[in-house]
C-alpha cells in the first residue's frame, strides 16, 4: 500500500465507526441489536478502562489494544476510532469547504492547559468522582450529543413522517412521545457541543489537543511511538502545504519538525505533499523532537493537586424530583427520599457513580425511558449519570436492556431471572396521602402496576380496598410511584437502596378451583 | 385515516358520540336473535365461530368496506398463559371474520400499561393479528388522542379518546376477564379505559363512577369477553401462571352492563359486588337483569 492511501483508509474506517456509534446513540426504536454495542464500542478508551477495572477480562481489554496501537502508530485512535474526533473532522471539513478556515498554521502546544486538565481529571477520580472525566471524555461527550440533543429531533421528524403515513393507512412508523425531555439535563451537552463545534470550526483539532484528557494521555505515549510522521529535508521544498492541511497545527515548516504528541495520525499531510517528502517512518525508539517547557510540567502537577483537593470538598447530595404540580393538596407534601434509584445491575449507587461516564447509551436504549440523565440526584459530581426517574416512567419487569448495552461496567449484565430479584429500592406508602383514604373512592393504580404484588390491595372500610406493602418482595421498579395519581409528591414511592439487595421471590400458593358444571346464569 | 386538520378533527370527534349511537341503533334495528351468548368448553377461536354464528354471523355487525377497530386488552408485557391479555387466537379469529365480511381495514390497538412494543409482541396479539390480515396501530402517543365530552357522565365530563375509536365504522370491544386490585374485576367496561389517554383522572376521581360514566360515551357495536384463561387473583397484571385458571368461557353481547354482569358470575362473584355495573345501569347504559334476557347457552366439547 502506498502511503498516500493511508488517508483513504483512515477516512473509510473513521466514517464506519462514526456511523455505527451514532446509530447506537440515536436508536429510538430498538432497531440496532444490543450485541452490537459491545463490539462497536470495544475500542473506546475511557469506557474500556472503567470496564476493565470492574471485570479484568479480554472482553474489556480494548484500551490495551489502543495503547499498543498508539505505541506503534501514534494517536491513530483520535482519527480512526474516536467518534468525537471524527465528528470534529466532519466540522473541520465543512469549515474548509465553506472557507471559514482556508488553511491551518503551525501553533505551539497549549501545554499550560492540556497537562493541568489531564492532571485534574486523573486526580479528581480519586477525590471527587467521575464528573470532570465525564465532562471531557470524548466518547461520552459524543454520546450525549447524539442521545440528548440529536435524538429528540429525529423523534420529532419520525413523528411528522408517521403522521403523514398514517393518513395513507401505513403504520410502519409510529409516533413517540418525548415527555422525558427537560432543559436541565441538556445544558451541559449543549454547552459541550457548542464548544466542540466552535473549536473545530475555527481551530481544527484544538479540543483534542488541549481539552481532551484521552488525547493528552495518548499524546504522552505517541512521543515514543514506533511510526511517526517525518519530513525529508533533502526533498522538502518548504511549500507549506502539509502545514496548511494540518488540523492539529503541529507541523512546523520552519524547523521541519512535527509535534507528534499532537499529531492525530490523519495523514492529510502525506496525501498533500507534492514531493512525497513527508512520510510515516519508523523511529528506532529514539526521543522525538518535542516542544515542551519544563515549567509547564511543574505547573500541571501543582495545579492539578490543588483542583483535586477543591473537588474533594464537594459531596454527594440527594435532590427530590420536581414535576408539574396538580391541584391535589396531599400531592404537595414532599416525600423524604434518602437515595436516588440507580439502574438494575448497578450493584450500588457507589459502584454506579464510580463507573458511569454518562454516555447515555442506556438512556437511548431504555424502552420505557425511565432511565433519564440526572441533574443533582446523585449530587454535583454525579451530574448527568442516569437515574431511574419514576415521574417519567417505570422499569419494565422483563427487561434487562440497560445492563446489556452499558460499555463501562457501571451497569453489569443481568439475566432476566436475576433482574426480577434485584431490589433497587424499597416501596414506601403514606396512607394519609392515598386517594382511598382522602376521597373514600377506589383506586388501586399502584397495586395494578406492581409486578410482584409487593403492593397489594387489602380490605378497607366501605367495601373499598387500600394498598398494603411488603418490602422484601419489592424490587423498586417504580411502577407504583409512576402510577400513583397523587402528584407530584406521590402517596407511594420508591426510596433507592444505597446498595442493591436481593428481593425475595413472591410466594406462590396454589389456587383452589371450583369446577363449574353449568352456566352460572 | 382522516386527513382533516386538528380543529376539524376535534369538532368531528365531538359529534362522533352521537354518530356512535346512531350505529348502535342501527344494529339494534337488525334485531339480533339473542341479547347474550355464552359459550363454554371449546377453544377460544372456535367458541367465537359458534357464538357469532348463533347471532347471525359477523355480517350483522360488519358491512363491506367498513373500517373496524378491535380493542383487546394488551395491557401487559406477558405471555398468553398469564391471562393478563386477551387470547391472541380469539383476536385473530375476529379479525379474520371481519376481513371475510369485507371490512376495508381492521385496526387493533390498546394503550398498554406496560411498555407497549413488548406488550404487543409478547401477548402474541401483534403476530396473530398481522397473520390474520389486521393492522396493529400504536396507542402510545398523546397525538393519537382527541378531546371529547362525555355529556351523560357524572364525574367524567371530558376525555381524550383514540382517533381510531372516533373514526372507525365498527367498534368491537374484546376484553379478558380478570381480577383487578382497584376495580374488583376488569371486564368490558373497564377495557374501555384502554381507549383513553388521561387515565390518571379516573383513579383520582372515583374510579367506578368514571368507568360507568365513560360507558355512556360510545357503545361498542359488539363486546366479546374472553374467559378462556381467567386470572383469579393479583390482577390485572398477575404475578405468575399460578394466578390463572383455564375456564374456557366466552361471552358476547351488545350490552356492556349485561356482559359485565354475566362475566362477574362466571368469575364467581355477584354482579352487585362490581360497583360500576350498578352505576352504569343507573346511567341507562344497559341492564344487569340477565334472567329477563334471551340468552343462548352453548356447550362445546365433551
Amino acid at each position: 500500500m502506498k502511503q498516500k492511501h493511508l488517508r483513504i483508509l483512515r477516512i473509510i474506517t473513521s466514517i464506519a465507526f462514526l456511523l455505527l456509534i451514532s446509530a447506537l446513540f440515536i436508536d429510538f426504536r430498538e432497531m440496532v441489536p444490543t450485541t452490537w454495542a459491545h463490539n462497536v464500542l470495544f475500542l473506546q478508551f475511557v469506557p474500556s478502562v472503567l470496564n476493565f477495572i470492574t471485570l479484568p477480562a479480554l472482553a474489556a481489554a480494548g484500551f490495551i489494544v489502543v495503547l499498543i496501537l498508539t505505541l506503534l502508530f501514534g494517536r491513530a485512535y483520535c482519527s480512526f476510532l474516536c467518534p468525537l474526533g471524527v465528528f470534529q473532522d466532519v466540522v473541520a471539513w465543512f469549515s474548509k469547504a465553506t472557507k471559514v478556515v482556508k488553511r491551518y498554521k503551525f501553533k505551539k502546544a497549549l501545554n499550560y492547559l492540556r497537562y493541568p486538565l489531564l492532571g485534574i481529571t486523573i486526580v479528581s477520580l480519586f477525590f471527587g468522582g467521575l464528573f470532570i472525566l465525564n465532562l471531557l471524555d470524548p466518547y461520552s461527550v459524543f454520546g450525549r450529543i447524539f442521545s440528548d440533543l440529536i435524538r429528540p429531533w429525529l423523534v420529532a421528524a419520525n413523528n411528522g413522517l408517521a403522521s403523514l403515513l398514517e393518513k395513507a393507512d401505513v403504520y410502519f412508523l409510529y409516533r413517540i412521545d418525548f415527555s422525558f425531555f427537560t432543559w436541565r439535563t441538556v445544558l451541559i451537552p449543549a454547552f459541550m457541543v457548542a464548544l466542540v463545534i466552535g473549536l473545530s470550526l475555527l481551530y481544527g483539532r484544538l479540543y483534542c489537543n488541549t481539552v481532551c484528557p484521552v488525547g493528552t494521555l495518548l499524546g504522552l505515549l505517541s512521543r515514543i511511538s514506533f511510526f511517526r510522521i517525518k519530513m525529508d529535508p533533502s526533498t522538502c521544498t518548504k511549500c507549506g502545504k502539509c502545514s496548511f492541511a494540518c488540523k492539529s497545527t503541529c507541523i512546523n515548516i520552519k524547523t521541519l519538525g512535527v509535534d507528534f504528541s499532537r499529531c492525530v495520525a490523519c495523514y492529510n499531510c502525506i496525501s498533500v505533499c507534492p514531493e512525497s517528502s513527508i512520510r510515516y517512518e519508523r523511529s528506532i525508539w529514539k526521543k522525538a523532537k518535542i516542544e515542551v517547557t519544563d515549567s509547564s510540567k511543574r505547573d500541571f502537577i501543582g495545579k492539578s493537586f490543588f483542583y483535586g483537593l477543591a473537588l474533594a470538598g464537594i459531596s454527594r447530595k440527594v435532590m427530590a424530583v420536581e414535576v408539574e404540580v396538580k391541584d391535589r393538596p396531599a400531592g404537595h407534601i414532599p416525600n423524604k427520599k434518602n437515595n436516588p434509584v440507580s439502574p438494575p445491575g448497578s450493584i450500588s449507587i457507589r459502584h454506579f457513580t464510580d463507573r458511569c461516564t454518562a454516555c447515555h447509551l442506556c438512556v437511548t436504549n431504555c424502552p420505557t425511558k425511565v432511565l433519564q440523565p440526572s441533574f443533582l440526584e446523585y449530587g454535583f459530581t454525579g451530574m448527568m449519570q442516569p437515574h431511574m426517574n419514576y415521574a417519567v416512567e417505570y422499569c419494565n419487569f422483563e427487561c434487562t436492556k440497560c445492563s446489556e448495552v452499558c460499555p463501562t461496567g457501571a451497569i453489569l449484565p443481568l439475566t432476566v431471572e436475576d433482574k426480577k430479584l434485584t431490589q433497587m429500592g424499597k416501596v414506601q406508602f403514606i396512607k394519609e396521602k392515598c386517594i382511598v383514604y382522602t376521597d373514600n373512592t377506589a383506586c388501586g393504580s399502584c397495586s395494578e402496576h406492581c409486578p410482584t404484588q409487593a403492593v397489594k390491595m387489602v380490605p378497607y372500610k366501605n367495601n373499598l380496598t387500600i394498598p398494603e406493602t411488603v418490602n422484601d418482595i419489592c424490587i423498586g421498579c417504580g411502577a407504583c410511584e409512576f402510577a400513583c395519581p397523587v402528584k407530584p409528591h406521590t402517596s407511594i414511592f420508591v426510596d433507592g437502596n444505597a446498595v442493591h439487595e436481593v428481593a425475595k421471590k413472591p410466594s406462590i400458593e396454589a389456587l383452589e378451583v371450583e369446577e363449574q358444571e353449568e352456566f352460572p346464569f | 385515516m382522516n386527513s382533516v386538520g386538528f380543529g376539524v378533527l376535534s369538532g368531528a370527534a365531538l359529534s362522533m358520540g352521537n354518530l356512535g349511537e346512531a350505529f348502535a341503533m342501527e344494529s339494534h334495528a337488525m334485531q339480533l336473535p339473542y341479547d347474550l351468548v355464552a359459550i363454554k368448553g371449546g377453544e377460544a377461536a372456535e367458541m367465537f365461530d359458534k357464538g357469532i354464528a348463533s347471532l347471525g354471523g359477523i355480517k350483522q355487525f360488519v358491512k363491506a368496506n367498513q373500517t373496524v377497530v378491535v380493542k383487546p386488552n394488551i395491557g401487559w408485557d406477558a405471555t398468553p398463559e398469564r391471562g393478563a391479555n386477551t387470547n391472541p387466537a380469539l383476536v385473530a379469529r375476529i379479525v379474520e371474520q371481519c376481513k371475510m365480511a369485507g371490512a376495508k381495514t381492521v385496526y387493533v390497538f390498546d394503550n398498554p400499561v406496560a411498555e407497549w412494543t413488548r406488550s404487543y409482541k409478547n401477548s402474541g396479539i401483534e403476530d396473530a393479528v398481522k397473520k390474520a390480515g389486521g393492522t396493529m396501530v400504536s396507542g402510545k402517543s398523546e397525538g393519537y388522542y382527541h378531546a371529547v365530552t362525555v355529556p351523560k357522565g357524572k364525574r367524567l365530563k371530558n376525555a381524550k379518546v383514540h382517533e381510531l375509536i372516533l373514526e372507525s365504522d365498527v367498534f368491537i370491544n374484546v376484553p379478558v376477564l380478570k381480577s383487578h386490585g382497584g376495580s374488583t374485576l376488569s371486564i368490558a367496561m373497564k377495557n374501555m379505559m384502554g381507549i383513553v389517554w388521561d387515565r390518571e383522572f379516573w383513579h383520582s376521581n372515583d374510579l367506578h363512577q368514571c368507568i360507568a360514566d365513560f360507558a355512556t360515551f360510545r357503545k361498542p357495536d359488539l363486546n366479546i369477553v374472553d374467559a378462556y384463561r381467567v386470572m383469579k387473583r393479583n390482577g390485572p397484571r398477575g404475578v405468575s401462571v399460578a394466578d390463572v385458571v383455564t375456564m374456557k368461557y366466552q361471552l358476547m353481547s351488545t350490552d356492556l352492563v349485561a356482559i359485565d354482569a354475566a362475566a362477574t358470575k362466571v368469575f364467581g362473584l355477584d354482579p352487585k359486588q362490581l360497583k360500576h355495573v350498578g352505576l352504569a345501569e343507573q346511567l341507562g347504559v344497559g341492564s344487569s337483569n340477565i334472567e329477563a334476557m334471551r340468552v343462548n347457552r352453548i356447550t362445546m366439547g365433551a
